[in-house]
């Protein structure tokens, strides 16, 4: 099994090379070398399938850092296989695609492909992660590569807030779903996802659970774009092309879609999960389609579709979560997911040609194309007819699917579905004339019409074969799983059906085949109304268009996320600006009041001050007279205003401390103190001649009294300390292993052995910091004054 | 004895915090050293005062004051007096430099 992990690890690994490949070999375009690792990748999960499809389940874990229990698992079952294959398949055809479209000459392909196949490894390790903190690892490593590509042509305003946009939504959701997994092994007791799976009854009544599963929802809803947080991904239309088919479509805002799969068994059978995911991904479905239509640029047209489709899936999965009842909706979505990647990557290399062909993607430009571009007029009708849910295309197969999901869930009559379930297909139905709308306007307003030569900048022609390939390809995928939707279904489907339903396959199967033709029943209907309503509104569209323009700009969620953006920039600065003043003097005075609140607090509150002077040592009236001498200068030095008193007062202190030092048998102290206090008033005396005069304080008499305070504070709460510290010897001092030093280090002068030999590094450490001041004082005193220069 | 020290130790204390947060360079730089002193007597307190012999071995049964601040102190000093030293320097040089020895003035410039 050594093998998986390797697989999994090639695209790290083999972004280190791509540099070194873009470096020296600069003839041969670098994604032909990158296109080996998705390649193999996907030849790899091939062979998985069928060790997969006779319900074999692969485990295997490597112990990462095994003292918090966070280790390498992997799991291998029907979903992680189905992500795993469309995760190296659409990534091979999108690098296939992207060595015809990013230019050898013009652009950092170096860079594009490191980032890509971070993304790809990152997103290989979510869907193949065990380990909660493992995914979760892979769920922002994605998102950075995602903030990197997006930012591509980061020269672009446009691609930069694009960038930050998508960055801070989705990290934010992240970090959401970090806590949530937090909250599921608390419940659970376990980092591993299966053994959650396992643990499920468990933790029903709960009373983590419902927080546990907000916070995993919304992890799931911003990195799927779902509704209110699908504002990032029209932005992150900024990247080229080839990501927005392969991350923004295809893969990585599935990774929502993969977790609230994977955790269905977990959560499902509940009132708010069903929901939750189910309107959730209902309303993305109705918003992403309606806004869809008012879009110019068919990117963003591209991208509000997605965020409708992603929709679509995400409330087939919470029908699905009430299982029991309605298997078909887990079917529809595994299969739409699919479907979704085929037909979605096809239109976005679909546009990425007429934008590279012709410069523009603005439909209000565009027009006539159909016999300059043959081919792609062909593919870009084949991927928006699917989409459409037209026959006969796999989309139509899933669209069937989905009403049947929906009528399905209307007709159940539990989670208040017998009052509110009839609102699912009703809903379904309308969004589906949205996206049957905007599919032809895909088509239509790009290919139709008059060619009119004068409005492009560049002479239009066909693309390249290359670049034709990778769309050809997804398109006969496209026709193929219409004619053929049960090897699909058997092979891939079924197998993550039960990873998904674990609780179905013990209670007898369910339906995995899909029919292409079930007679007169009434998905057909609905997607023949479907055709006849989007068609008659399509027509009449400049009629109805009007509607756009009555949704107020200020409650739209970009404004309310721009404005927040920048008011949380103004109160961050402005809180900033209250405490930062800028002056030493207050930054020292906040660490002292903050020394003097929590440690005298502490104190206080917990009543620890001791006061016990039986062990103290005996006082002799020298002591007494030298204790006085020192706190007489220290007086002297903070009242005077003649900097030589000061001075002068400082040495006193100095030298009186170093006679203490005798007094309290510490000679090697009271020799080194005399002979640095004596340098040290020297120095003093020699830089005391360039200074000036002390002068008056500044600041008047409330800014001295509130110093005074706070000097107060400190030295009496050090001298509470000390008594106390005194008072309390907590432990026996370890000293005594000192004293055996002649035995152990051949000094009879313990603190000189101390020194130099049991503690001989901080001695080193010292002399280095004692070098860098010397070189400090040397390089200051020689450095030329540039005040004079300026002179 | 120690709790004489620990009342001195107080009022040193409170001298080198009062001198830090003045504005005068020179006065800052005293406020350290004085801290510094109070910080050195506090450690040896710590420790226990007069309570045996100098810490240098002369045989068996003898009772050593504590060693292992001393071994602190004497680190201390020599950092204490690097410090003081490169502090001093840089006082002389920023007042040649830029006229001023207030500390407010000392600003870095407009838009940081």
């Amino acid at each position: 099994m050594l093998l998986l992990y390797f697989t999994l690890l090639v695209p790290f690994l083999f972004a280190l090379l791509v540099p070194l490949l873009y470096r020296y070999m600069p003839r041969i375009h670098t994604g032909w070398f990158v296109l080996v690792v998705p390649t193999g990748i996907f030849i790899y999960m091939i062979n998985l399938i069928p060790i997969i499809a006779k319900g074999e389940k692969l485990v295997n874990s490597v112990p990462w850092i095994p003292t918090l229990g966070i280790n390498y698992s992997t799991y291998v079952d029907g979903l992680t296989l189905l992500f795993g294959l469309l995760i190296s398949g659409i990534g091979a055809l999108v690098v296939l695609y992207s060595i015809y479209y990013m230019s050898k000459q013009r652009e950092a392909l170096h860079n594009f492909y490191v980032y890509l196949l971070i993304f790809m490894g990152a997103m290989l390790g979510i869907a193949f992660s065990d380990n909660i903190f493992i995914l979760y690892m892979f769920w922002e490593l994605t998102s950075i590569a995602s903030f990197l590509l997006i930012a591509y042509w980061y020269q672009r305003k446009q691609s930069r807030y694009g960038a930050q946009k998508s960055l801070i939504i989705t990290v934010i959701g992240g970090l959401a779903l970090l806590a949530g997994l937090i909250l599921l092994s608390i419940m659970t007791n376990t980092f591993s996802i299966r053994e959650m799976i396992e643990a499920d009854q468990m933790i029903v009544k709960h009373q983590l659970f419902l927080p546990s599963m907000l916070l995993i929802l919304l992890g799931a809803f911003t990195k799927s774009a779902q509704f209110p947080f699908h504002i990032w991904l029209p932005d992150a239309m900024e990247a080229p092309t080839p990501i927005s088919a392969y991350l923004h479509s295809a893969t990585m805002v599935k990774a929502g879609i993969y977790l609230v799969a994977r955790f269905t068994p977990v959560f499902s059978g509940t009132i708010e999960w069903f929901w939750l995911v189910t309107g959730t991904g209902m309303i993305t479905l109705l918003w992403g389609s309606f806004s869809a239509v008012k879009q110019n640029d068919l990117k963003a047209m591209l991208a509000f579709s997605t965020i409708s489709q992603l929709g679509l899936i995400m409330c087939l999965l919470g029908i699905g979560s009430a299982s029991l009842y309605a298997s078909t909706a887990i079917l529809a979505a595994l299969f739409h997911l699919i479907n979704h990647s085929t037909f979605k990557g096809c239109l976005f290399m679909v546009v990425g040609i007429v934008d590279h062909e012709t410069g523009t993607r603005d439909i209000r430009r565009l027009g006539g194309l159909m016999n300059i571009m043959p081919i792609t007029f062909t593919l870009m009708i084949i991927g928006s007819f699917s989409m459409a849910g037209l026959p006969p295309f796999n989309g139509f197969l899933s669209k069937e699917l989905f009403f049947t999901g929906v009528l399905e869930a209307a007709r159940l009559n539990i989670f208040h579905l017998e009052t509110w379930g009839i609102l699912l297909p009703i809903l379904a139905w309308i969004a589906s004339i949205f996206t049957f709308i905007y599919s032809m306007i895909l088509v239509l307003k790009t290919f139709t019409g008059k060619y009119k030569p004068n409005k492009y900048e560049k002479k239009v022609h066909e693309a390249p074969l290359g670049m034709l390939i990778s769309p050809i390809f997804l398109a006969s995928l496209v026709i193929l799983f219409f004619f053929f939707p049960n090897i699909i279904s058997n092979n891939l489907l079924q197998p993550a059906m039960k990873a998904i339903l674990p609780g179905l396959l013990e209670g007898g199967g369910f339906e995995n085949n899909i029919k292409i033709w079930h007679g007169w029943t009434t998905e057909v209907f609905m997607t023949l109304g479907v055709a006849v309503v989007g068609m008659l509104l399509y027509i009449s569209f400049p009629k109805w268009s009007g509607i756009y323009e009555y949704l107020p700009e200020k409650i739209s969620f970009n404004y309310i996320y721009d404005r927040g953006l920048v008011g949380m920039e103004k109160l961050a600065a402005k809180i900033t600006k209250t405490y930062m003043t800028g002056i030493v003097r207050d930054y020292l005075l906040y660490i002292f009041i903050f020394f003097v609140v929590v440690v005298g607090g502490s104190m206080v509150l917990l009543n620890n001050f001791t006061f016990n002077p039986s062990g103290n040592g005996p006082v002799s009236a020298y002591e007494v007279v030298l204790i006085l001498v020192i706190i007489g200068a220290a007086v002297l030095v903070m009242l005077t205003k003649s900097r030589l008193t000061a001075v002068i007062g400082v040495g006193v202190i100095g030298f009186v401390v170093a006679m203490f030092f005798v007094i309290f048998r510490a000679p090697d102290l009271a020799l080194t103190q005399l002979v640095v206090e004596t340098v040290t008033v020297a120095l003093f005396l020699l830089c005391f001649y360039h200074l000036p005069e002390l002068g008056r304080e500044t600041g008047g008499v409330g800014l001295r009294a509130a110093n005074l305070i706070v000097s107060l504070g400190v030295g009496v709460l050090v001298t509470l300390l000390a008594l106390t510290a005194q008072s309390n010897p907590l432990v026996d001092p370890i000293s005594t292993f000192f004293e055996n030093s002649y035995q152990l280090a051949g000094a009879r002068n313990i603190v000189n052995a101390i020194l130099v030999d049991f503690r001989g590094f901080d001695t080193m450490l010292e002399i280095l910091v004692l070098s860098i001041a010397g070189l400090g004082v040397y390089s200051l005193i020689k450095l030329p004054l540039a005040r004079r220069d300026n002179k | 004895m120690e709790t004489l020290m620990a009342l001195l130790i107080g009022v040193l204390f409170t001298v080198g915090v009062f001198l830090l947060l003045s504005k005068n360079f020179l006065k800052i730089i005293l406020g350290t050293s004085i801290l510094a002193h109070g910080t050195h007597l506090l450690i040896i307190t710590m420790g226990g005062l007069k309570k045996g012999m100098p810490p240098i071995v002369r045989g068996e049964n003898v009772s050593y004051t504590d060693p292992l601040p001393q071994a602190l102190i004497l680190t201390a000093i020599v950092i204490n007096f690097a410090v003081t030293a490169f502090f001093l320097v840089l006082a002389y040089r920023s007042y040649q430099e830029l006229g001023t020895d207030n500390i407010d003035k000392l600003r870095g410039i407009a838009d940081e």
